[in-house]
């Protein structure tokens, strides 16, 4: 760590381990009652849970952004935070208002609209929380020695993100306005800015991890998200094929959703290029598990099996059922969850002065909660397929072909148990690490 | 060999236009003679009803328009295949709704909500999906896929 204030980062990396432990916990909730174990259906029934496991996705996966920017950033621009004091009070708002939000969620106290839960007076609380925010990355970028490519393209994904929660603000009366412009705001967050951040998030590390020139790992960069606009962009035509809007989106949905797996490709290529092109003399190979897996995850969940179900003719079946579960779970983990975790293994050892990578509780958390999720990929998207086939093809009721998915959740379950040990043990190690320290800064050059 | 500033360049190209398309395309998909909405039927009800769904999170367990959360029925065709006394005793049930065993939040609704509710789930069932709404739909069963 070469600056002080990088530390910061510390406390939105540990406040991203606290929710994400809590998002697991309401996970197990829902595949319980999806069994039949609904037992807490009177103080959180499933839509609770699920407002829940998805908000703190969200936040968990924010913060670690967040998190990631200050430490990324000061580095980049080669000086100190403008304000740590300022950082901390963004932070503990934050805090405060994730809080708020999930326990409302208990009380009836939310919007109702798929992954954009978060009540109305809330919303404003999180602009403003936001606007400070990068008030304080971009002014540090602005006031530094120098403007990398890595870190624009980082904040430009932060502000981008930021101006993107707008549109999901606007009231609609009708349901299909309302849900074209929710997608703005979660599709051109997943499938668009928010790769640039995990763009600029990767170029950062494997700058780091593998000792290739950044000149080139930074050209590649933009070839990259320059992908992902291409055709994620238009992609989000996906969401409006059977919600009430025209024609065409079939068409231009379909040619550029199915061109998105390419800037996943892009990046898994990017990823491994650039580790048989280093050096490989950086000690702490568990972030490097962390990146190359994320790029090559994401490329499965986010590319591949977001493609086995984006053309109209397959989505026109598997359209509101639990494929979309199935893709979301991959994707999410791949390509948000993964490098948001290979941030904090790089970052921590870094912080803290304690280089304990090379345990083997932390390659045990890696290969753990990877083998776990995709065993929860694999049942949730056989639960998928037999819903489509029953419901969809068949014309079965709703519950009687929910009663043959069963099965499925019950795998599902067992292999989070799983997932929940491998991420336990990453816990484990996060909190082993103790505390950043002053002794851990670099000397001066 | 592709140079940064090239690199650059096809970045911010194709960010710019395909995100001035994409807007064209909004403008496009709204335009009165583009509506599959039956906008004209959208009630001060219909949008009561609305409200009413999302301040409850229905989506939170039910789709709609095939989005939600896939834990209840999709509904947006409910009123076709149920019909209105059975979505009515639903929403003013006392006592959660639990068919097959899985358990729905007992709403115990009032008259004007259960109106507004059902004025609101029938606007949905009118839209042009398509051709999701026969996906959906109980009558075409037995149609041909």
């Amino acid at each position: 760590m070469k600056y002080k204030s990088q530390q910061i980062a510390y406390w939105f990396f540990a406040l991203c381990i606290l929710l994400f432990a809590l998002q697991i916990t309401y996970g197990f909730i829902m595949g319980f009652a999806r069994i039949g174990w609904d037992g807490l259906h009177d103080i959180i029934p499933f839509n609770t849970a699920r407002a829940v496991h998805t908000n703190l996705l969200v936040v968990w996966l924010l913060s670690g952004f967040m998190g990631a920017a200050y430490y990324i950033i000061p580095e980049e621009a080669q000086r100190e935070l403008v304000s740590v004091k300022l950082a901390f009070v963004q932070f503990f708002s934050l805090a405060l208002v994730g809080v708020i939000a999930i326990v409302g969620y208990h009380f009836n106290y939310w919007e109702g609209r798929k992954f954009l839960e978060i009540p109305r007076e809330l919303d404003y609380l999180v602009v403003v929380n936001v606007l400070l925010f990068l008030g304080l990355i971009l002014t540090t970028l602005f006031k530094g020695k120098r403007q990398t490519t890595t870190a624009m393209v980082l904040s430009m994904g932060l502000l981008f993100a930021a101006l993107l929660y707008l549109p999901g603000m606007i009231w609609f009366d009708s349901q299909v306005m309302d849900s074209f412009f929710r997608w703005w705001v979660v599709h051109l967050w997943v499938e668009g800015v928010w790769e640039l951040i995990m763009g600029g998030i990767l170029a950062f590390l494997l700058i780091k991890l593998t000792g290739v020139d950044r000149e080139v790992i930074e050209k590649w960069l933009y070839v990259i998200v320059g992908l992902t606009f291409l055709s994620g962009v238009l992609g989000t035509g996906h969401h409006y094929y059977y919600i009430g809007v025209n024609k065409i989106w079939l068409v231009v949905g379909g040619i550029f959703s199915a061109l998105e797996p390419l800037a996943f490709l892009g990046m898994a290529l990017f990823a491994v290029y650039m580790y048989r092109k280093g050096e490989k003399k950086h000690p702490n190979k568990l972030a490097l598990f962390w990146t190359i897996g994320s790029a090559i995850v994401s490329f499965i969940g986010a590319g591949l099996l977001g493609f086995a179900h984006t053309l109209p003719q397959t989505n026109l079946y598997t359209h509101g059922t639990l494929v979309t579960a199935m893709h979301g779970h991959y994707a999410f983990w791949g390509a948000y969850a993964m490098i948001v975790l290979a941030i904090i293994s790089y970052s921590v050892p870094n912080m803290t002065g304690r280089k304990r990578f090379d345990k083997t509780a932390g390659h045990m958390a890696f290969w753990l909660s990877n083998i776990g999720m995709l065993g929860m990929v694999v049942a949730l998207g056989v639960a998928g397929v037999v819903q489509v086939y029953l419901e969809r093809r068949l014309k079965m009721d709703f519950m009687v072909a929910q009663e043959e998915t069963k099965i499925h959740f019950v795998v599902m379950l067992l292999c989070a148990t799983l997932f929940t040990v491998g991420i336990v043990m990453y816990m484990y190690e996060f909190i082993r690490y103790g505390k950043p320290s002053d002794e851990a800064l670099e000397p001066a050059a | 060999m592709l140079s940064k500033s090239q690199a650059r360049a096809f970045f911010l190209g194709g960010t710019v236009v395909t995100f001035l398309i994409f807007i064209g395309l909004t403008i496009y998909s709204f335009a009165p003679k583009n509506d599959q909405t039956n906008r004209d039927k959208l009630t001060a009800e219909v949008a009561k009803g609305k409200r009413i769904w999302e301040s409850n999170n229905c989506m939170g367990c039910h789709t709609i328009l095939g989005e939600g959360a896939y834990y209840a029925p999709e509904l947006t065709k409910v009123v076709e295949r149920r019909g209105e006394p059975f979505i009515r005793a639903v929403l003013q049930s006392p006592v959660p709704w639990a068919p097959n065993g899985r358990k729905m939040v007992a709403y115990a609704m009032n008259d004007e909500d259960t109106e507004a509710v059902i004025a609101y789930l029938k606007w949905i069932g009118e839209i042009d999906l398509n051709g999701f709404d026969r996906v959906v739909s109980p009558l075409s069963k037995g149609e041909k896929q």
